[in-house]
């Protein structure tokens, strides 16, 4: 396994689609993100947000079209490249059974991370948990396990970070301090794809946003208003066109 | 390939934890086998005089019931926060997932193993241990070739929403000719006197089994665990 053979620095996704059944998800998506850039993949619930993410970190598999990782698809790299990809996902991917610090050191174990021990007790202070760690995760609160789950995605330093709705669960202070983690990992030049239904955070960190709807995505222009107006702009622009396509 | 067997290790040793606090899986399944047993008890044995070459069907049958509630409560267990996910992302060979589960379920039906052999030789009086060797040899053999299989499927249906039921409707016709070689190979040892190649056949039969099953299972799990 050869991480940082496989690491990149831009991702393409082209022409991917993606059907369950008769029931088609997602429509020739293309999107291309950068290192250090924080894209927010915005849209209705069932608009295929979660699916999309899904494809990028190699768990479900495109019905037709490529991505690529750098110059890779994730068939040619493999395992190396899941290496370079954390994914935080609807559900957390935590074991209730076991406590906070178990948790991580399994995932740090699972990925080979040098120094295990080293690097949980770190992500556990980043996760404000240290006094907690040895607690079963089943008691922790929705915002403690999200926390929790996303020092778990960044454990391994990934290069690209795949969020499904981070801030579910956060309190105030909470949800500030990953808008704050988020941007560092932006200087630190990976690529950070946010799907989110929370505008309002979204609009201070993201530094672009498509709008995905009925598996189709667009670009939502950029311009001097707030995320929450060029938001739905685009998702009127995007229902006038299915009326003219149907029409 | 040594992070192969890493990524393994790291996984059993994470259900062997799970499994230790709560002792769930361990008790059900028990409590299922030792159950099973005793009905069958006292339905064959008239008297103090057990039906003859019943034993072997019994403990065969008994693991392989107790074997699918283990293999369906592990997987729930990996269903509930979807921590399946997470395993088949790990940077590893999916397969590697594959062997740390279906390690993981051999020691478990081991353990269940060890009570239910001197159970059904008690109440049966059959004499499991005229021939250890053998015995060990038939038990081995026999619980991987109905694990290999179990686990591929326990871990493909994981979201499928009839699971329970899925899960035996497809192990058994699959797992028929493992259990039926078990139960001749067990029958063999128990008799009156002990026909070791007969045993040694079938014995042979079942590590046939478990190459043909643990390869296609190592082979079809990526492919079938991506969705």
């Amino acid at each position: 396994m050869d991480a940082v053979q496989y690491d990149f620095d831009t991702i393409t996704i082209r022409d991917v689609s993606r059907s369950f059944g008769r029931r088609r998800a997602l429509a020739r998506v293309n999107l291309t993100c950068a290192a250090g850039e924080i894209v927010g993949l915005l849209g209705p619930n069932g608009a295929g947000k979660s699916t999309l993410l899904g494809i990028v970190s190699t768990l479900l598999a495109p019905t037709s079209g490529t991505v690529t990782y750098g110059a890779h698809t994730a068939r040619e790299a493999g395992s190396a490249l899941r290496a370079r990809l954390g994914l935080l996902g609807h559900d957390l991917y935590l074991y209730p059974e076991l406590s906070a610090r178990e948790n991580l050191l399994f995932f740090a174990r699972l990925y080979a991370v040098p120094d295990p021990k080293v690097a949980v007790e770190h992500a556990l202070a980043q996760a404000l948990l240290s006094d907690r760690a040895d607690d079963l995760v089943a008691g922790f609160s929705r915002g403690m396990r999200q926390r929790l789950a996303l020092e778990r995605a960044l454990l391994h330093a990934p290069r690209l970070l795949l969020l499904d709705e981070p801030f579910t669960g956060l309190d105030d202070a909470s949800g500030h301090a990953l808008v704050a983690r988020l941007a560092g990992l932006r200087a630190t030049g990976r690529i950070v794809i946010v799907a989110t239904h929370d505008l309002d955070i979204a609009d201070g960190l993201v530094d672009r946003a498509v709008l995905l709807r009925g598996g189709r995505l667009t670009a939502i222009g950029g311009g001097g208003e707030g995320l929450r107006d060029r938001y739905r702009q685009a998702v009127e622009t995007a229902r006038t066109a299915e009326q003219a396509v149907r029409s | 390939m040594k992070r192969f067997f890493q990524v393994a290790w790291v996984i059993v040793r994470k259900d062997f934890t799970v499994e230790w606090r709560s002792r769930e899986i361990l008790y059900t399944t028990l409590f299922f086998a030792v159950s099973c047993v005793l009905v069958f008890a006292f339905a064959l044995v008239r008297e103090g005089r057990p039906m003859e070459d019943a034993a072997a069907g019994i403990l065969w049958v008994a693991i392989a019931f107790a074997g699918t509630l283990a293999l369906g409560r592990t997987f729930e267990r990996e269903r509930q926060s979807e921590t399946l996910r997470a395993l088949m992302l790990a940077p590893a060979d999916r397969p590697a997932v594959y062997v740390g589960k279906l390690a993981g379920i051999l020691l478990l039906l081991g353990a269940v193993e060890g009570l239910l052999v001197p159970l059904v030789g008690v109440l049966f009086d059959a004499p499991f241990w005229a021939r250890p060797g053998w015995m060990l040899a038939l038990l081995l053999t026999g619980t991987l070739g109905f694990a290999s299989v179990g686990t591929l499927f326990a871990a493909m249906l994981v979201r499928a929403r009839s699971r329970d039921v899925m899960l035996p409707v497809l192990l058994y016709p699959i797992t028929v000719p493992v259990i039926i070689a078990g139960v001749r190979g067990t029958a063999a040892l128990i008799q009156s006197t002990p026909d070791e190649p007969m045993a040694r056949f079938w014995v042979s039969l079942l590590l046939f089994f478990d190459v043909v099953f643990v390869t296609l299972a190592l082979w079809t799990f990526e492919p079938l665990m991506t969705e």
